[in-house]
């Protein structure tokens, strides 16, 4: 299994074929996720074997090489948050590891402050993630001195540095503020310089700019993309918003019930999407340019993740829905170099007479599109 | 999507010069200044702004729903009220309505969807409870079983089943809670619904599904709507008309497709250019600089002045009344603006005549990359686009 096995794998196309999300780039990806799986349990009495899980993350591999941002795009519930939680160790997956510069992840205290130090988390809503009896100097100096031992004399010039690479500037005047003095934008600032503080390797931004004003979104956004290139940073980039996600990432990682169904280059995904999940979800998204009003390609909300659907987790909501759907969950196919889509109409083999079969099955609000409009034209290449 | 010219003649709710104030004399904070909106019968009406522009208090005060320490201190509501099936008109002043009069139009006539519906439902009642209370208190000839029965067809209505009667909110999803919510403010037939951020808190699948009802409920009971929103983007695909807050003034009124085409104030031009579009190149686009003001200490003149690449000396001292634009053709745009005074004429972004707005104008400060979008996403978004827009 190599980063690059997208393509190869499609000849396979078996189930046991391990495909591993996020850029594709020459080199060890600074942050490696293997077969990361995370169960909840739902807390109830009774015996032990009739206990229920919650399938928050199910079998996610993923890679983050430095100087690139990966978007995972979802809506609630789909476990893009779980799996940013479980990449920063703030939760334990059920199954499978982490690989830091391509060593495992120790449980160890130690291992885990020296992982803590490489990869940081920043929340989504600056307005409770900053404590608000603490100044701007206090939450950047901490991390400083647990994490990088800075020495007294030099905390100041280090504070005010930080906020200078969030474009906080002139830097001295936002030092000893306290946060309720701040805008969201400059708070969200504040909390990504304190993620920076520890000179991170890879920054996990849940939801970074949902909470914050529209005007001020791309300030952010634009701040992130400027990391990435000046610092050469891994970023991963949660989000509900597929339009940001194209926007701002090299890869887009979408996820449903707890399981990627599709991912590629970010561009590539919305032009060309190949699930019918991701079809959905750009037809339901705000779209000035539409001329027409948009046809929604398929209904419903996500699934109980506490007995998700078999097969395909989609399948109720699909509207391409084949009986093979139902029965058995559908391997990543390679629909393009580099996008690869978890569906079975991307079986090699089947994508043309089922593109043909399903726009006549197909009932009601959604006959129309070809369903595999990405994929008829990309998998028989 | 967009014709606001068929609906002009009928207004059904129409608010002039409206100033709230949040507390009293000296330190009063200008929550709404000077607000002047037409509604039209069957239109759907959408205010955008971000948070603290007013939209929502503007939106209280015109039903008076304010809470003290909000103050309306001038302007007045007026709201022609002709009820399903009447002929008559009869012109209401809202803000001198005693509560009798309140009474009898609120909710029957001119009903509120909140903001969140997780708050805004009882949540020790079931949803029976709470959508045949408001039958029980405003259609008093109606016995329970009728009650029961219309409970039951505006559940249906938004697309939700009849075994859900029984259910407390907490056993909803948040798109139902949702719905619940509208089909309540939908139980008397009113005239007008206001939707406060009806949509932002639920995921983009469950939102569109809502929108889509409305719509088609609103073809049918022929309400209007006004929909409070910051999200410009979905304002553009789903009002007729709109008109953008900033400070707690209205700074632009324009036809939906007018204001995506050729916006005429500067803060409209860096809202739209704050979206990052769907389709065509990927273009780095700069939102607008700064942060919006705090209504406590406002800028001097135009309120946008400081985060305004265009700003000139005047727009620093004066405030600019909301007019029609110098130079532009039919239509009720307005705007707000010293640049579109007629005395110097405006940069290219904001110049644009809708007759000859080619696509190819690079009409954005820093890359607009809706304008690039506009010409390419023929070409280059592939076939699912032309799909999902069929």
């Amino acid at each position: 299994m190599t980063p690059t096995s997208g393509r190869s794998a499609a000849p396979a196309a078996t189930a046991e074929a391990t495909v591993v999300h996020g850029p594709k780039r020459p080199g060890r990806p600074v942050l490696e996720a293997r077969h990361l799986t995370k169960h909840f349990p739902v807390h109830q009495v009774g015996p032990a074997s009739r206990r229920q899980v919650v399938h928050a993350v199910e079998d996610i591999s993923l890679a983050l090489p430095q100087g690139t941002v990966t978007a995972v795009v979802g809506e609630s519930g789909s476990g893009k948050s779980t799996l940013a939680r479980l990449l920063t160790q703030l939760i334990t997956p059920t199954s499978g590891e982490l690989l830091l510069d391509g060593v495992p992840v120790g449980t160890s205290g130690k291992a885990r402050r020296e992982y803590t130090r490489q990869v940081h988390l920043v929340l989504q809503d600056p307005f409770s993630s900053l404590n608000a009896v603490h100044s701007v100097r206090y939450h950047l100096e901490r991390p400083l001195k647990l994490h990088r031992r800075t020495g007294r004399d030099e905390l100041g010039s280090r504070a005010i540095e930080l906020l200078e690479r969030v474009s906080l500037s002139p830097a001295a005047s936002f030092i000893d503020k306290y946060p309720h003095e701040l805008s969201g934008g400059q708070r969200q600032r504040v909390a990504i310089a304190r993620g920076l503080a520890v000179e991170p390797k890879v920054l996990l931004a849940d939801e970074p700019v949902s909470m914050l004003d529209v005007s001020i979104r791309l300030g952010v956004l634009n701040l992130l993309d400027e990391l990435r290139e000046r610092e050469q940073l891994a970023i991963l980039y949660v989000t509900h918003d597929i339009a940001s996600a194209r926007y701002l990432a090299d890869t887009a990682v979408v996820m449903y019930a707890g399981q990627v169904v599709e991912s590629g280059p970010a561009t590539q995904i919305t032009d060309a999407p190949a699930h019918p999940y991701t079809q959905l979800l750009l037809s339901a998204a705000p779209d000035p340019q539409r001329t027409e009003p948009p046809v929604l390609r398929g209904r419903g909300s996500p699934p109980s993740l506490v007995n998700p659907p078999s097969g395909c987790r989609f399948h109720p909501r699909c509207p391409f829905a084949m009986a093979v759907c139902k029965e058995s969950q559908p391997p990543a196919f390679t629909v393009a170099p580099d996008q690869v889509a978890a569906c079975w109409l991307h079986e090699p083999g089947r994508a043309v007479d089922a593109a043909a079969d399903d726009s006549a099955a197909t009932t009601g609000a959604d006959a129309g599109p070809d369903p595999a409009s990405g994929a008829t034209s990309s998998t028989t290449e | 999507m967009s014709t606001t010219t068929a609906l002009a003649a009928d207004p059904v709710l129409e608010v002039r010069n409206l100033c709230v104030d949040y507390g009293l004399g000296q330190d009063a904070v200008h929550g709404v200044t000077d607000a002047t909106l037409t509604l039209h019968r069957g239109e759907v009406l959408g205010l955008a702004g971000e948070s603290g522009s007013g939209k929502s208090t503007l939106a209280y005060a015109l039903t008076r729903l304010l809470r003290a320490p909000g103050v309306i201190t001038g302007g007045e509501v007026l709201f022609h009220n002709r009820p399903q099936g009447s002929e008559h008109t009869e012109t209401v002043d809202l803000l001198a309505a005693d509560a009798a009069k309140l009474r009898q139009i609120r909710w029957s006539q001119l009903a509120v969807v909140f903001q969140s519906a997780m708050h805004a439902l009882n949540p020790v009642a079931r949803v029976d409870a709470q959508l045949t209370d408001v039958l029980k208190a405003h259609r008093k000839q109606m016995t329970s079983a009728q009650r029961r029965e219309r409970a039951v067809e505006l559940l249906r209505m938004v697309g939700i089943s009849e075994d859900r009667l029984r259910s407390y909110p907490h056993e909803l999803s948040g798109g139902m809670r949702q719905r619940v919510m509208i089909a309540m403010a939908l139980a008397l037939e009113p005239q007008v619904v206001i939707m406060d951020e009806p949509t932002t808190a639920l995921d983009v699948v469950t939102q569109r599904e809502i929108l889509e009802e409305l719509m088609l409920l609103r073809e049918r009971l022929g309400f209007s709507i006004i929909f409070i929103t910051h999200d410009l983007s979905l304002l553009i695909e789903l009002a007729d008309s709109i008109a953008i807050m900033y400070a707690g003034r209205l700074v632009e009124r324009a036809g939906a497709n007018e204001l995506f085409h050729t916006p005429r104030h500067p803060y409209s031009l860096g809202l739209l250019n704050s979206f990052p579009a769907l389709h065509g190149e990927r273009v780095r686009m700069e939102g607008i600089p700064g942060s919006p003001p705090s209504l406590t200490s406002l800028p001097s003149g135009c309120a946008f002045h400081p985060r305004c690449a265009f700003a000139m000396d005047r727009c620093r001292s004066e405030t600019p009344l909301l007019v029609r634009p110098r130079g532009d053709g039919g239509g009720d745009r307005l705007a707000a603006c010293w640049l579109q005074d007629g005395r110097q004429s405006p940069p290219a972004p904001l110049a644009i005549s809708l007759g000859g707005a080619t696509d190819d104008t690079p009409y954005g400060t820093a890359g607009h990359g809706t304008s690039g979008a506009g010409t390419s996403s023929a070409g280059t978004s592939g076939n699912e686009t032309s799909g999902s827009d069929r």
